[in-house]
């Protein structure tokens, strides 16, 4: 998967989880979470759909690895290219 | 039309899943109904055949109108005599709460029912200019829903003027798209043109139902206020044990099994209640009746703003995985904005855990008729002393806010120390 295609993946299942929010104002450099205001029961969610569409199971201890759009995309880019 | 919580006066039938004659057992879907909070699909409590259906999709009416008939048992052809009114009565005693209606009157010929039975004082009739039925058939008001379509606009082509599909998907096209009307600007009583103006708008536009689910909360957190001498108590709970066995627990688990924190404080709580029962169930006709099961309702805010409560049934018999199982689910149905009609109406005690928005402590409003409500506020990392050692652990507030008419602070410790207690040994959760 390019990169491009994991940072539209990411969004989209942002866009999921919080429907109400603007995708387009979400800064990909900043702290996700505080920005779409997710709980840690859609952050889980965001992360199984992410497994479901990648197949990467993000350890627990990674999730900090997670934390911008761009944090996620680096992330994944080494997993799922494998 | 039954009542889904203490803050709902009435509802609009979206849609029939049964007609006159389908046999239908306890716990079948059978319609799909619309409140101020959510879309609702509404669980018969009875075994039997329909027999008529009283009042059609597209109109709304109070809680404790009869919906439609149903005969009893399975037998195929039984005397007429046997049908009633089916209200759809939880098995639980919530209906009966002061601020919905009481169980509906059976009439006294049971075959020939009036359209609307008697029903409690409610604030708000509905006018007999606003009765005037909608013909709507149930997909054709679906996709009513989904493009926000204003039916007032719809020219119906159908039988009796009735609204098809393609009455619906010709309006579309017209681009007569009626974007969300502005919120109802209340004459005075607010209710009551909410009330006139359902049956041509039977179907809330966001900024309605925001301003809908807020009087809602109103009305069941003022009658709270007003009628439960609530006590409060609180304590601090070290988390350590109960962080150390969840994360070593998930380290071996794949993403789409691992827990949360928030379960062992639901099972916690859960079984506190079981030890102490009179924290589960509701104050109905001056007294306490106790739960018959344990039905953790959990606070979960919606997305568009409000706030849902509903219930995981018997917490106290699942385990941790079936908990989290079931918290899922209903977190996400609460963000579809649909739920089931036994998960809205039968908590029988609240949790609310406000940890993520980062503030240490709640203390809550109970929801009526439930006599308890349990607080959790977020973990932090505090200075503890544990046998004469200092150390740094992980610490969460619990608080309860309990209804004084039901039990005493000395219970409520009780039930408080329990809990502490219960989740020092996360294992046994």
């Amino acid at each position: 998967m390019s990169d491009d295609e994991l940072r539209a993946l990411i969004l989209r299942e942002v866009g999921n989880i919080a429907p109400e929010s603007d995708l387009d104002q979400i800064d990909p450099a900043s702290n996700l979470r505080e920005q779409v205001d997710l709980d840690s029961m859609d952050m889980l969610n965001l992360l199984i759909a992410i497994h479901g569409a990648t197949g990467v199971d993000i350890p627990e201890a990674d999730y900090a690895k997670m934390a911008s759009v761009d944090d996620a995309v680096a992330y994944l880019r080494t997993r799922v290219s494998q | 039309m039954p009542s889904l919580g203490a803050d709902m006066v009435a509802g609009t039938i979206i849609e029939w899943l049964v007609k006159p004659g389908d046999p239908i057992k306890r716990g079948d879907i059978i319609a799909v109904v619309d409140t101020e909070k959510a879309t609702i699909e509404v669980e018969v409590f009875m075994t039997g055949i329909i027999e008529s259906i009283l009042i059609p999709a597209g109109e709304k009416v109070p809680v404790g109108t009869a919906l439609a008939l149903i005969r009893d048992g399975e037998v195929a052809a039984p005397p007429r005599e046997a049908a009633k009114p089916l209200v759809a009565e939880p098995a639980n005693p919530l209906v009966a709460g002061p601020v919905t209606a009481p169980a509906i009157p059976r009439p006294a010929a049971p075959v020939t029912p009036v359209t609307r039975p008697p029903t409690a004082p409610l604030p708000h009739e509905v006018t007999p200019a606003a009765a005037k039925r909608l013909r709507i058939s149930p997909v054709a008001m679906r996709m009513a829903l989904e493009m926000q379509v204003d039916l007032s606009k719809v020219e119906g082509t159908g039988p009796g003027g009735a609204i098809g599909k393609a009455d619906i998907e010709r309006t579309m096209k017209s681009a007569v798209r009626a974007l969300a009307p502005p919120p109802v600007m209340a004459p005075s009583p607010p209710v009551a043109a909410e009330a006139a103006a359902a049956v041509a708008k039977p179907l809330l536009a966001p900024a309605e139902r925001k301003l809908a689910m807020r009087r809602a909360i109103a009305a069941a957190m003022a009658r709270s206020k007003r009628e439960i001498p609530h006590y409060y108590l609180t304590t601090s709970i070290d988390m350590g044990n109960a962080l150390a066995w969840l994360q070593a627990e998930n380290l071996k688990r794949s993403v789409n099994e691992r827990l949360l924190y928030s379960v062992f404080l639901l099972k916690a709580v859960a079984l506190a209640a079981r030890q102490i029962p009179e924290m589960n169930g509701f104050w109905i006709d001056n007294q306490f009746k106790p739960g018959e099961a344990i039905h953790v309702g959990v606070a979960i805010s919606s997305r568009q703003g409000g706030l849902i409560a509903p219930a995981i049934h018997d917490v106290d018999k699942k385990n941790t995985d079936e908990i989290m199982l079931s918290l899922r689910e209903l977190v996400k149905r609460v963000r579809a904005g649909i739920l089931r009609s036994s998960e809205i109406a039968d908590a029988t005690i609240t949790v609310s855990s406000l940890g993520e928005q980062g503030v240490e402590s709640v203390f809550g409003v109970i929801y009526p008729p439930q006599v308890a409500l349990v607080g959790f506020g977020k973990i932090v990392e505090r200075p503890w002393a544990i046998n004469g050692m200092l150390g740094v652990r992980p610490i969460i507030m619990a608080s309860l806010a309990a209804d004084h008419r039901a039990s005493d602070g000395h219970r409520g410790a009780l039930f408080l120390a329990a809990i502490n207690s219960l989740l020092q040994e996360p294992q046994k959760l």
